[in-house]
């Protein structure tokens, strides 16, 4: 069985302006010790994702509406707010793109790696100190010694996230969701740190999603890739699929919008039109539909299924099987 | 604009071949900022040295990029072209006059000639003026088209030469996504007819898509006003896609500065190619086949640069000579400039 298998998860929220469907209907699972990356642009609800599988959702105006996330044999959704308090920053760990979200200004660095230690998992204060320093050292922060003692303040933004990541780690979770980790880093810390990951959690063999709008980042990183447009996964596959053999004319888009370091530049980019869909004000039709080149008088009717196309490959799209001639344009 | 012109600059960014004419000269510019410490009497205690002895051409018709880690002097050297701050050393030759001595009278002609597009659209953007007013003002502030119904056509021309509605005209900053402000944006630098844009980080707020219509968009404007663009930017997928060549700066120092394609594909500082192995690429095959090469520690603060190579501390190829020479930004092949004793 997966550690964690999302089904049907429908999140909204409930505001002035209208029903946010902010999530959809999204299923996906991850196997242990698996790197999942969800891809979208900003607004198609992979954080509102992320949040609901850790029941952190604030009502008013958010609830999930619908939907199963079984983690580890247990149903998320039925657990009470304590039991999922104990499996929160326990079993999951979390790290989010800015680390000040997860640190507590006022603590020093030490207590606020032992604290869950020491509550979650009944070490003693002496132990969960050695812990400590050796989870700083893991994470590439050097005279633990010094730095247990000190504030957030006196890091700097990358040796923040260091922490943060060092704090996910410290309970011996078995699923780590990262939301944009790096986004708010320099290229340079953003290796230093993903790489990080990539070494600590096959190591210890540990799963993570990884939620990011950087494509280059889950080309680097992901096993498996989940695309996210206005609340739905659209197209979730292997990452040499979802990259080279793209099966839905958004994540086409995607592709063709983003400019490559590796190539001499050949054309301009060829990026969709518009915008994304207002969340309240979605038809029964498919939400692409404004945007896509490929789009048929059906795509109104009624929202495509995400459907396998083999091994493991899915695409929510009713002309998935019309798209080759861009596809070969894309990747050659 | 000619047909043959433009075909050129559509397809060969990443060269700087047929750009001759130099519009802008900085030369050995250095910008230090004062710490100081005690409330009442402040004293200067050391200096920030954001910008530390930088020279470097722009050529009329071509985009410079400028590409760096956080705090390298990105902006700050931008700001200094605009005279938004004043320098501690060095010239800036615009039409053969140093800027950084003019008054602020003698600014006034320049500031029409050299505009600039920021990162957030929405802080740069007065949240209380409409979209039109913000187009207009600084026609009305220069006096460039006094009528007003003249300057309302214009408003609008700009507005759908950016890809705008006129109707957005009537509306507010906070009104509109952050693609359609970074639009704003642009319309109001053209509004004043400028030959030299600095864009900083004009598209790194967007996402993927949006990014990628403004960044067509910029060249669009490129081609059809015949600008010059200073393109300062951390991402270097991006810079490669527009630029044709790239400066690279590492704590105040021009570290590299070359055509984009011979940048990108023959890299000789060794910074430079660290810096671009921390690039991922989006083709998962691509990327298992790459040895991730990653650069150890931090940046050192500005305060107390490191002596002799600034990257020394960091760099993988250093030896004894580097912590006591500073290397000079020296030509080792036709347009390939670098600062490095070791290359
Ligand atoms: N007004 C100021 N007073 C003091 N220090 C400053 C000032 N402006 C900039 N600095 C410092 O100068 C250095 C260069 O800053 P600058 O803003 O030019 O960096 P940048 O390359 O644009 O970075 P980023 O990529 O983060 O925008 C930094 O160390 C910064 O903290
Ligand atoms: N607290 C909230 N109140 C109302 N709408 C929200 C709230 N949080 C998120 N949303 C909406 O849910 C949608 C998905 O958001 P999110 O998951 O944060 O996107 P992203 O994919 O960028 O992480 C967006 O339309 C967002 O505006
Ligand atoms: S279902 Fe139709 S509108 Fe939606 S992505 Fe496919 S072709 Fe486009
Ligand atoms: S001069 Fe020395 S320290 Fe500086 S980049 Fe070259 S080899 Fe490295
Ligand atoms: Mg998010
Ligand atoms: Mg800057």
């Amino acid at each position: 069985m997966a550690l964690l298998e999302i089904k049907d998860l429908q999140t909204q929220f409930f505001t002035s302006a209208g029903t946010v469907k902010a999530v959809d209907g999204v299923s996906y699972t991850v196997e242990e010790g698996e790197t999942v990356a969800v891809v979208g642009e900003s607004g198609s609800g992979k954080s509102v994702t992320a949040m609901s599988i850790m029941r952190l959702i604030p009502w008013p105006p958010g609830k999930i509406v619908g939907g199963s996330i079984n983690f580890d044999g247990k149903d998320l959704l039925a657990l009470t707010d304590d039991e999922m308090r104990s499996i929160r920053g326990r079993d999951i760990g979390m790290i989010f793109q800015e680390p000040m979200t997860s640190l507590n200004p006022v603590l020093t660095i030490g207590m606020q790696l032992t604290e869950p230690m020491i509550a979650h998992l009944g070490m003693s204060e002496e132990a969960a100190m050695e812990k400590a320093k050796k989870l700083l050292g893991m994470v590439g922060i050097s005279e633990p010694d010094r730095r247990l003692a000190q504030y957030p303040h006196h890091l700097s933004g990358g040796m923040r996230q260091r922490v943060v990541i060092a704090m996910a780690l410290a309970c011996d979770p078995k699923l780590i969701i990262a939301d944009e980790p790096t986004t708010a880093l320099d290229v340079t810390i953003q290796a230093q740190i993903l790489e990080l990951m990539k070494d600590l959690t096959r190591e210890l063999g540990v799963a993570m999603i990884i939620i990011t709008h950087n494509l280059g980042v889950v080309a680097r990183y992901a096993d498996r890739v989940n695309v996210m447009y206005a609340g739905r996964i659209i197209e979730s596959g292997n990452a040499s699929d979802i990259y080279h053999r793209p099966r839905h004319p958004y994540t086409l888009a995607l592709l063709k919008s983003v400019p490559r370091m590796d190539r001499q530049r050949e054309a301009k980019l060829d990026p969709v039109d518009g915008q994304p869909p207002d969340l309240t004000k979605l038809d029964g039709g498919c939400s692409f539909r404004p945007r896509c080149r490929f789009a048929q008088d059906h795509c109104a009717k009624s929202f495509p299924a995400l459907e396998d196309i083999g091994g493991g490959h899915t695409s929510a799209c009713f002309e998935k099987d019309n798209l080759d001639k861009e596809v070969k344009d894309v990747v050659g | 604009m000619s047909e043959a012109v433009s075909q050129k600059r559509n397809t060969r960014t990443g060269s700087s071949e047929g750009f001759d004419e130099v519009l802008v000269d900085v030369r050995d510019l250095k910008m230090y900022f004062p710490v100081t410490e005690g409330v009442f009497v402040p004293r200067v205690v050391a200096q920030v040295k954001a910008v530390d002895g930088v020279s470097f051409q722009v050529f009329r018709g071509e985009t410079l990029g400028v590409v760096g880690e956080s705090g390298c002097g990105k902006t700050t050297t931008g700001r200094c072209i605009l005279q938004l701050e004043k320098p501690t050393a060095g010239e800036i030759i615009f039409y053969g006059d140093d800027i950084t001595k003019y008054d602020s009278k003698q600014m006034i002609d320049v500031r029409k000639k050299i505009q600039v597009i920021f990162q957030d659209p929405y802080s740069s953007l007065n949240p209380r003026m409409k979209v039109g007013e913000i187009i207009a003002e600084p026609m009305k502030v220069h006096n460039i088209i006094t009528d007003e119904a003249e300057r309302q056509k214009r408003v609008r021309y700009l507005l759908n030469v950016c890809g705008l509605a006129s109707a957005f005209a009537d509306r507010y900053p906070h009104e509109m996504s952050g693609g359609q402000r970074q639009r704003v944006g642009i319309a109001r630098a053209l509004a004043m007819d400028p030959e030299f844009i600095i864009c900083d980080e004009a598209v790194s707020a967007l996402d993927v898509s949006i990014q990628a219509q403004v960044i067509n968009l910029l060249e669009d404007l490129r081609d059809e006003f015949d600008l010059t663009y200073l393109f300062i930017s951390h991402d270097l997928s991006v810079v490669r896609h527009i630029c044709h060549r790239v400066a690279v700066m590492y704590l105040g120092n021009l570290v590299e500065l070359a055509d984009g394609d011979e940048l990108f594909e023959n890299p000789l500082h060794p910074y430079t190619r660290l810096l671009l192995n921390a690039v991922p690429i989006p083709d998962p095959d691509i990327e298992k086949g790459r040895a991730h090469e990653i650069i150890k520690g931090e940046i050192p603060s500005p305060i107390n640069p490191p002596p002799g190579c600034v990257f020394h501390p960091r760099c993988p190829m250093a030896v004894d000579n580097c912590k006591k020479q500073i290397p000079q930004l020296r030509e080792v092949k036709p347009g390939h400039w670098v600062a490095c004793t070791e290359v």
